[in-house]
């Protein structure tokens, strides 16, 4: 039993860049839900805007642009986060 | 050396430390600033000689330059902040250029590096947004106009009143300049290491046997993603210019 703890207190030093690693993943991972979500939506409900009046598709596209922007950064936060971590 | 599927990779500070060419401690010249300067020179010489023998019809560089000032008149400032805009012609056109010269090293052959993709020259230009869009905001509508319109939107309960001054203060003051700033250096920064990634994945499956086999599949990524991170040059600057407009309109006229 005790040497069990031992070699698990003994590895626990050596574990921290793996738990990094995974904490990385998880942060970009967690990041990455919303805007992916958001960014559909905007998109999805742009090209049916577009398509049902076709003339209006080019002050449609720079909003849909913007919105997208605003959408993104939150991943982008993430991204920068994820590299930020470290062990 | 990190290993994936018996692949030998590069460490992540290959591609992200650069040494100083020449200079001291403190003002250091790396292959970034050169690229910067670079760029400098691009945008200035460009619209040099598209000046200089001007035409009633534009050819070559004149119609190029003429499409880009149309773009950023029709396309972004007539868009955003109407007539009164158009002071802002000559900063917003310059940003624009700038940041797509600045970003389109990333797929021309010897430079391969988006100055953007260091977190200097968007900070920078965020910063100068940043103070700009508060001088026109005062100037406009003075302090107390300028805070009123900026923090109390319209028609709210007052009971929500403090909590919406509250997250609208913080939009103001930090998150709308360090969105614009991470926006673009994270853009530049993914896409510089996706091509990275999918070019050291072709260069170590040339080395080994077996393996060969994937390389037509990383090698047509890797000349697809060449092309999309096109668009995202593009995009970055256009998304970059179009939100100082937005920015700098809101300032302008509080209605909206």
């Amino acid at each position: 039993m005790l040497s069990v703890l031992a070699q698990a207190a003994q590895s626990s030093v050596d574990i921290n860049p793996g738990l990094t690693a995974i904490g990385r993943g998880i942060v970009y991972g967690g990041a990455a839900i919303g805007p992916g979500i958001g960014i559909g939506l905007v998109v999805g409900n742009a090209i049916s805007s577009m398509s049902r009046q076709p003339e209006s598709a080019g002050m449609v596209r720079t909003t849909m642009f913007l919105g997208i922007a605003f959408t993104e950064a939150l991943a982008l936060f993430g991204f920068v986060l994820a590299f930020i971590i470290s062990g | 050396m990190p290993s994936i599927l018996a692949l030998e990779f590069p460490p992540i500070s290959h591609a992200v430390e650069w040494p100083i060419i020449f200079g001291g401690e403190w003002l250091g010249v790396n292959k970034v600033v050169l690229l910067m300067w670079a760029s400098v020179i691009v945008v200035f010489g460009f619209f040099l000689i598209a000046a200089r023998r001007q035409r009633l019809i534009p050819v070559g560089v004149q119609n190029v330059a003429e499409s880009t000032v149309d773009f950023v008149r029709n396309g972004i400032i007539m868009q955003t902040m109407g007539e009164d805009g158009l002071f802002y012609t000559p900063l917003l056109l310059m940003m624009f250029s700038f940041i797509f010269v600045c970003n389109i090293w990333e797929i021309i052959p010897v430079a391969q590096l988006p100055v953007n993709a260091r977190i200097a020259l968007p900070l920078f230009m965020a910063l100068l947004v940043y103070v700009m869009y508060h001088a026109v905001g005062i100037k406009r509508q003075g302090l107390g106009g300028y805070l009123k319109s900026s923090l109390v939107p319209p028609g709210v309960p007052k009971a929500i009143l403090p909590l919406l001054v509250f997250i609208e203060l913080i939009t103001l003051l930090i998150t709308k300049p360090l969105s614009l700033c991470v926006r673009l250096f994270a853009n530049m920064f993914a896409g510089h290491l996706l091509l990275i990634t999918f070019a050291v994945i072709c260069a170590a499956l040339w080395a080994i046997q077996w393996q060969i086999v994937i390389l037509p599949f990383s090698g047509f990524l890797l000349i697809a993603l060449t092309g999309f991170e096109v668009l995202v040059s593009f995009l970055q600057a256009f998304i970059f210019t179009i939100l100082t407009a937005v920015y700098l309109g809101q300032s302008m006229h509080p209605e909206h």
